[in-house]
């Protein structure tokens, strides 16, 4: 799809950094003090921390992901939203209070606060720079995925922007302008959300053969031709019939890796240009219709138009056959999603309400697109993006996205990697360090508390949106077939331009509010964790600030390169990394250090070790890393199945448990009574 | 664990982990469940998933309203120094 450069999300997103960062440096003389950069002096009020943890939690991956993967798969992306705030509860119920009572600054401290353990503080110091750094990558990489869309630039310089945006905010006044950001940041999102939510329902659906034409115009319309069901029989004549009508030409006779495809090629004779269609065969329920009405038939075909991207040796790209354009009005796919039938076959149904909403879509034939790559001898490579009209209630039951293929596979290992990601959402989020800080910035366990069910109220409620974004992009006729990412604004832009340029800045200023978090909490564990208590190097609090700004700096250009480097990785994906290797390596500990008084310090230091290592490693040897990141056959992975969180995370309590056994005993007196 | 906001708390958890756990398993073992359509023609999976969520938040308020800000105070200080 080609996009314009919008300046009214660069007004907008321009606008927003204009007050952060003057807010920042306003704030600047507060955070002096160590107690000042870490924690804002424990004196953020409680509703202003709970939209804060809300700013701080729903990064890129939850907004543009989870819309994305709705939009184009349906049920399954709300998954994610379901295990992502059942985490809040975990968060909520068990970690935050002993947190708040344990803990000064970082989640080390909390660990610790009954050893006095140098060992436990570099562990735990370590694992919040790993969780923190996994999780920065795909923040980053969400940046230059957006920036490249919208402002027209390269993807690493939106990288480099949100990277040199994000370290100011945080070098100059830590805690304080952190908080204020991402209480900024949660509180337009939640309620562009709403807008987006309200204005879908306002508009209601629309039976349709495509959608917005933005090539040729916004108000005109695509219609993506079809034809059928025509009988085996006659199969080969209407072809013919297509390619001489249509094209002014012929079908191409399928040959190589064409021959087993489902797909049929029209070439027009003047110009050469070549357009794919597909062949869907009629499934046996459309095929006891079709008997009633051609009572000989035995076997049907429905022929729809697909679009295709050609890359040919040359390094010549062709959209449906033509030159790809880089201005409006040039060769581009065209826009897609739309509804192919309404219950009744009525034309459009008006506002409905948000119960309706999901009554309308359970009745109705949604088209889905998917897409095969067909790789040719002489090396060139086409993708076919092809219509997959698809009944919605099959679009609202979960189990279609690849990720979550264990809810309708039988093979055991697929459910069991279902089962482990469950688990990891779950225990993940109580376990991420840039969350945990947070418990430290208001004054005491009564506001922890009720900062946190502001969160949960604030999270729960956007989560709630993301299905009817989603699933309003899905049917907005304004999805790019090419890029899930952009399923959110391009949702908004096919309500209004205006509208467009503030999700999309929504969208940028998102990655923004987490970065900053994840950069703080990278920064404590390096000054206050490693430097100060794991190396014992003396100094005062103005020094420990000053180190924890040049740790911010460092980890910022880290972030910064590895974003760079990543390009490529899919955004949801590494998120789900960062939650299990979080979950594995911080939750056991944790837990047990609050309810098993037997746990010891080697107990602790072992299970953070051996949950973080085993976790990673486990994600490095499976078949999602193999196909994704080496580019080997998932099938040689040395691991059975991807997910890591239900083998590691019962692993680091049970590393706990029999290292504790083994350490406790004779010592326990020495554990008990620190120094 | 020796405060009483604490115990609140896990039992609290406790109950929402049937939930969650209902629902995860649910997926897993018998995906058609999920299909079905109870109440007023709305799916299963959209009815249970809202459900999650609201429940999350209800009983995030149930906490914050049982909770006493006397119920922070350790009833017995010593035993969280590990006096085994």
């Amino acid at each position: 799809m080609i996009y314009e450069f919008s300046f009214g999300a660069v007004a907008v997103f321009a606008l927003f950094v204009a007050i952060t960062l003057g807010l920042s440096f306003y704030l600047g003389g507060k955070a002096k003090s160590s107690a000042g950069y870490f924690t804002a002096h424990g004196q953020i009020p409680w509703f202003v921390n709970g939209i804060a943890f809300a700013g701080d939690y729903l990064s890129a991956a939850s907004f543009l992901g989870i819309c994305g993967m709705i939009a184009f798969y349906g049920y399954d992306g709300f998954l994610y939203s379901i295990g992502y705030l059942a985490g809040w509860i975990v968060a909520l119920f068990v970690v935050a209070e002993p947190m708040k009572r344990l803990g000064k600054f970082t989640f080390a401290d909390a660990l610790d606060a009954k050893f006095d353990s140098r060992g436990i503080k570099i562990a735990a110091g370590i694992s919040t720079l790993a969780v923190s750094i996994f999780y920065l990558i795909p923040q980053m990489v969400g940046a230059g995925v957006l920036v490249t869309p919208l402002l027209g630039l390269p993807h690493w310089v939106g990288v480099v922007l949100v990277g040199v945006v994000v370290i100011l905010i945080v070098v100059t006044a830590g805690m304080v302008s952190t908080t204020w950001v991402q209480f900024l940041k949660g509180s337009l999102l939640v309620i562009f959300s709403a807008v987006l939510t309200v204005v879908l329902l306002q508009r209601g659906f629309v039976a349709d053969s495509g959608g917005v034409d933005v090539n040729r115009g916004d108000d005109e319309q695509y219609h993506f031709r079809g034809v059928g069901p025509v009988q085996a029989s006659l199969l080969d004549s209407e072809l013919e019939r297509i390619a001489r009508d249509d094209y002014d030409g012929s079908v191409v006779e399928p040959e190589g890796p064409w021959k087993d495809t489902k797909f049929v090629r029209f070439r027009n004779s003047d110009t050469g240009v070549v357009n794919v269609w597909s062949i869907d065969e009629l499934d046996a329920d459309e095929m006891e219709w079709y008997t009633t009405i051609k009572p000989s038939a035995t076997s049907a075909y429905r022929l729809r138009e697909a679009q295709s991207v050609t890359t040919t040796p040359e390094g010549r790209v062709l959209v449906n056959g033509l030159e790809k354009g880089t201005k409006k009005g040039e060769p581009e796919l065209h826009p897609v999603g739309s509804i192919s039938k309404l219950p009744d076959n009525a034309q459009g149904t008006g506002p409905v309400g948000p119960l309706e909403f999901f009554r309308v879509l359970q009745d109705s034939e949604i088209v889905l697109w998917k897409s095969q790559t067909i790789i040719e001898e002489d090396g060139t490579t086409t993708t076919v993006y092809y219509q997959k009209p698809t009944p919605g209630s099959q679009v609202l039951r979960p189990g279609e996205h690849p990720t979550f293929k264990g809810i309708r596979s039988d093979d055991p290992l697929d459910k069991l990697n279902f089962l482990s990601l469950m688990l990891a959402l779950f225990c993940g989020t109580a376990s991420l360090p840039h969350i945990l800080i947070r418990y430290y910035t208001v004054k005491d366990a009564a506001a922890a508390r009720k900062s946190t069910i502001v969160g949960i109220a604030s999270i729960g409620f956007f989560y709630v949106l993301t299905l009817y974004m989603g699933l309003g992009a899905m049917t907005s006729g304004a999805m790019d077939v090419t890029n899930s990412n952009m399923a959110a604004p391009l949702l908004a832009r096919s309500m209004s331009e205006p509208l467009f340029a503030i999700i999309s800045a929504i969208a940028f200023t998102t990655v923004l509010g987490t970065v900053s978090g994840l950069i703080l909490a990278s920064s404590g564990a390096v000054a206050h964790d490693l430097v100060k208590n794991g190396l014992g190097v003396e100094m005062n609090d103005y020094q420990q600030v000053r180190i924890a700004k040049m740790a911010s700096v460092v980890v910022g250009a880290i972030a910064i390169v590895l974003g760079i480097l990543f390009e490529k990785l899919n955004v949801s994906y590494l998120v789900g990394w960062a939650f299990s290797v979080a979950a594995s390596a911080n939750l056991p500990s944790l837990v047990m250090l609050l309810f098993w008084k037997g746990t010891t310090k080697q107990g602790i230091i072992a299970a953070i070790i051996v949950g973080m290592v085993s976790s990673l490693g486990w994600i490095l040897l499976s078949g999602d890393t193999y196909a994704k990141v080496y580019g080997l056959p998932a099938a040689d992975a040395i691991v059975p199945f991807s997910q890591p969180g239900i083998v590691t995370i019962p692993l680091g309590f049970l590393t706990l448990v029999l290292v504790s056994l083994m350490t406790g005993g004779r010592k326990d007196a020495s554990v008990a009574s620190p120094r | 664990m020796a405060t009483r906001n604490a115990r609140i708390g896990l039992v609290l958890f406790a109950v929402y982990l049937v939930l969650y756990g209902g629902f995860v398993l649910l997926n897993t073992f018998a995906p058609q469940t999920m299909e079905a359509t109870p109440i007023a023609g709305i799916n299963l999976a959209i009815l249970y998933g809202f459900g999650l969520i609201i429940a999350a938040l209800l009983m995030a308020l149930l906490y914050g309203v049982l909770c006493t800000p006397e119920g922070d105070v350790e009833t017995t200080p010593s035993q969280l120094k590990g006096d085994q």
